[in-house]
């Protein structure tokens, strides 16, 4: 087993998805010769050709929606768009066609697109490029929504999105391109849709967190537990459909809930979760549920202090941790 | 039919383009029928039976001599909502059609899931289409390049009104469709109207076909009420798909002889004159006429047409009519596969 970069994990998925299966085609802004802005695609034009490795236009609602027609038609698309943050012109085809095309059709024609994006905020990536969109997605039943976190799930979580007979929406926190790394097989495996994970078993009060949030909330969890407070932390993977299963477990067992997720906290992904706990877990709570989420400013700015002030790290998380215990 | 066993008439006009006096009438009876749907349609809705009608008076005769060339079982119709005798010729029946209209569990379409008018087949491989105009050109484009890559030799057609040709998806889809000389044919049919705005505040150069020369293919007009010069064109568009040459596109211009759908009223924003003049370009009427001309469409063809439409019509009413509306329940299903 090799230890990997999550860039490299999601690249290796592409590899092998496509040596696997010859309806497996990828189209996007420059992931051709470039093979991706960060590297996702790299290596597919030189071995499988410009007929499966295209380089599409700059046109985010076209991608989405030409991906549409190819899987009408028996391909298996990957649609990759360079930053979520330009995913919105393809809002449409995503919301309007691709989650609804099976139910609209009553099931005659389906729908087995993935759109693989990078999100969120990095060091200097500003207002428009660092944006979460997953709310907007999540939101509506007909799509999957998954944001893996780690290297292996991020190998495993993509070959089951390409797989998918229905769209998914496969969100890479970019962050964690580079610097997070984890053993990832060479073999064929794949990692579900839906199941959540409990990444660090705990009684005291449970984090609940995806993407680079998880990595953040882990060292926050290592620094309480120097203070004796022992913190759960979830993995929620899968956004849409939620693993309601493994949250409300959790909270039955430490009978705390943070929730912890970089969009704008106002009607952000967090909303859900504490709104599903508040519903079905409520005698099981020793104190509210807490959201920490991004503030509700409309991006992240720029010049690096303002950036600080948006960012949510581990010293914030731990803050919030603390506060829950006390409560 | 007997008539249509007759002999061609080599000096015609539709049998200098390679068609029979079967093909003529055929495609007439299509137009008709597809006219005599529409008209059940409303009524049907003024008797309260239905809750909304939206259809294609006027659109007939391009839509048929364009899906004429097309094969039925192999290439792929993308349509939108004025498509339905598009989608009759494709395969569609009268019953399929009226069975959307009443939203019944059988609808081909949506299972009554949808309005009427959003039409879709995958037997006879008409794509499902949604409301938003315009997201259908890509679609189309994905289909043609699927059938490029997977060796089908399929052709892809797909329809617009011209108000749907603002929209940036269509643009998209057809810079796409020139780049990589896809086999899909892009139908615009111009009845100068979007619900109440003209057409001269919709389309800046008043040229829609003169648009496809910036995305590197040929764009047509035609007079959508000459089915034969508008089978003409869709024939070479078709040719030209199958040799590989790539996209076209083919700007019908046809009368728009309804209000925009059974919510509107045309009257409120047209004037008398200008409907009038609309009902002069009547493809049915003038197609009806040629084939008066040369002698096809005697008064007893004319009856034996009328007579079988009718037949048609009244038989699918009542079997969509009788055919059961969904379960409830089954509102629920689909929202992701369910398994083979
Ligand atoms: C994206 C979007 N905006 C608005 C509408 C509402 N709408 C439905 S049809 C229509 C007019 C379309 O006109 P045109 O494309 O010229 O076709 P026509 O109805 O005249 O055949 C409008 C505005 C819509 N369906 N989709």
């Amino acid at each position: 087993m090799a230890e990997r970069r999550y860039i490299d994990a999601i690249n290796l998925a592409h590899h092998e998805e496509f040596a696997r299966d010859d309806r497996v085609v990828v189209l996007g802004e420059d992931v051709g010769r470039k093979g991706g802005v960060f590297g996702a695609t790299a290596g597919l034009l030189e071995k499988y050709g410009e007929e499966r490795v295209i380089d599409a236009p700059l046109a985010e609602s076209s991608i989405a929606g030409v991906a549409i027609g190819m899987a009408a038609n028996g391909l298996l698309p990957i649609a990759e768009f360079q930053f979520a943050d330009f995913i919105h012109p393809a809002f449409n085809q995503i919301v309007s066609e691709a989650a609804r095309m099976r139910y609209r059709s009553n099931n005659a024609f389906g729908c087995p697109v993935v759109f693989r994006t990078p999100y969120g905020g990095s060091h200097g990536t500003a207002l428009y490029h660092s944006q979460s969109i997953e709310a907007f997605y999540a939101h509506v039943p007909g799509i999957k929504v998954v944001a893996p976190a780690t290297p292996y799930d991020a190998k495993g979580l993509l070959k089951s999105a390409v797989r998918d007979p229905d769209p998914v929406l496969f969100l890479e926190h970019k962050r964690m391109y580079r610097i997070v790394k984890g053993e990832v097989p060479d073999d064929d495996y794949t990692v579900p849709i839906g199941p959540a994970a409990v990444r660090r078993e705990g009684k005291d009060l449970s984090v609940f967190a995806y993407g680079w949030m998880l990595h953040e909330a882990l060292q926050a969890a290592e620094t309480l537990a120097g203070e004796g407070i022992d913190a759960e932390v979830v993995d929620v993977r899968t956004l849409a459909p939620l693993d309601t299963t493994t949250i409300l477990h959790s909270v039955a067992k430490t009978n705390r809930a943070l929730i912890v997720y970089e969009d704008n906290r106002f009607c952000g992904y967090g909303a859900e979760i504490a709104a599903l706990i508040a519903e079905e877990a409520f005698y099981d709570l020793d104190a509210p549920v807490i959201r920490l989420g991004g503030p509700d400013v409309p991006g992240i700015p720029f010049s690096k202090p303002l950036e600080e002030w948006f960012f949510i790290d581990r010293h914030k998380i731990a803050d919030a941790i603390r506060r829950l215990a006390a409560l | 039919m007997s008539a249509m066993e007759a002999k061609p008439r080599v000096s015609a006009r539709h049998a200098q383009l390679g068609l029979s006096d079967r093909d003529v009438l055929e495609m007439y009876y299509y137009i008709a029928l597809a006219r005599a749907l529409d008209e059940r349609m409303w009524v049907l809705q003024r008797a309260g039976k239905a809750m909304f009608v939206i259809s294609g008076p006027g659109h007939e005769g391009c839509q048929v001599a364009a899906m004429w060339p097309m094969d039925k079982a192999q290439d792929w119709f993308v349509p939108f909502y004025r498509s339905i005798a598009a989608c009759l010729v494709k395969g569609m029946t009268p019953t399929d059609i009226l069975l959307g209209l009443f939203a019944r569990a059988a609808d081909p379409s949506s299972g009554g899931r949808q309005m009427p008018g959003h039409y879709g087949h995958p037997r006879v491989k008409i794509l499902s289409t949604s409301s938003p105009v315009g997201t259908q050109y890509p679609h189309a484009v994905g289909i043609a390049y699927a059938a490029r890559v997977r060796r089908t030799g399929e052709v892809t057609m797909v329809a617009i009104g011209d108000g749907g040709t603002s929209q940036g998806d269509v643009h998209e889809a057809m810079n796409w469709a020139g780049l990589y000389r896809l086999p899909v044919i892009f139908v615009v049919e111009n009845n100068a109207y979007a619900i109440s705005v003209p057409l001269h505040k919709q389309v800046a150069g008043g040229s829609i076909a003169a648009r496809a020369a910036g995305y590197g293919f040929p764009g047509v007009v035609a007079d959508g009420s000459d089915v034969l010069e508008c089978y003409r064109v869709a024939r070479d568009a078709y040719e030209r798909a199958k040799r590989g040459e790539g996209p076209m596109l083919l700007e019908f211009q046809v009368p728009r002889l309804g209000s925009h759908s059974s919510d509107d009223q045309q009257e409120r924003y047209r004037t008398k004159d200008e409907i009038e003049a609309d009902r002069a370009r009547d493809p049915l009427r003038v197609f009806g006429a040629y084939l008066e001309s040369v002698g096809l469409l005697t008064d007893t063809v004319r009856q034996e047409i009328a007579a079988r439409v009718r037949r048609e019509i009244d038989q699918a009413t009542e079997a969509a009519e009788r055919a059961p509306l969904p379960e409830p329940a089954s509102a629920a299903r689909y929202v992701f596969f369910e398994g083979r």
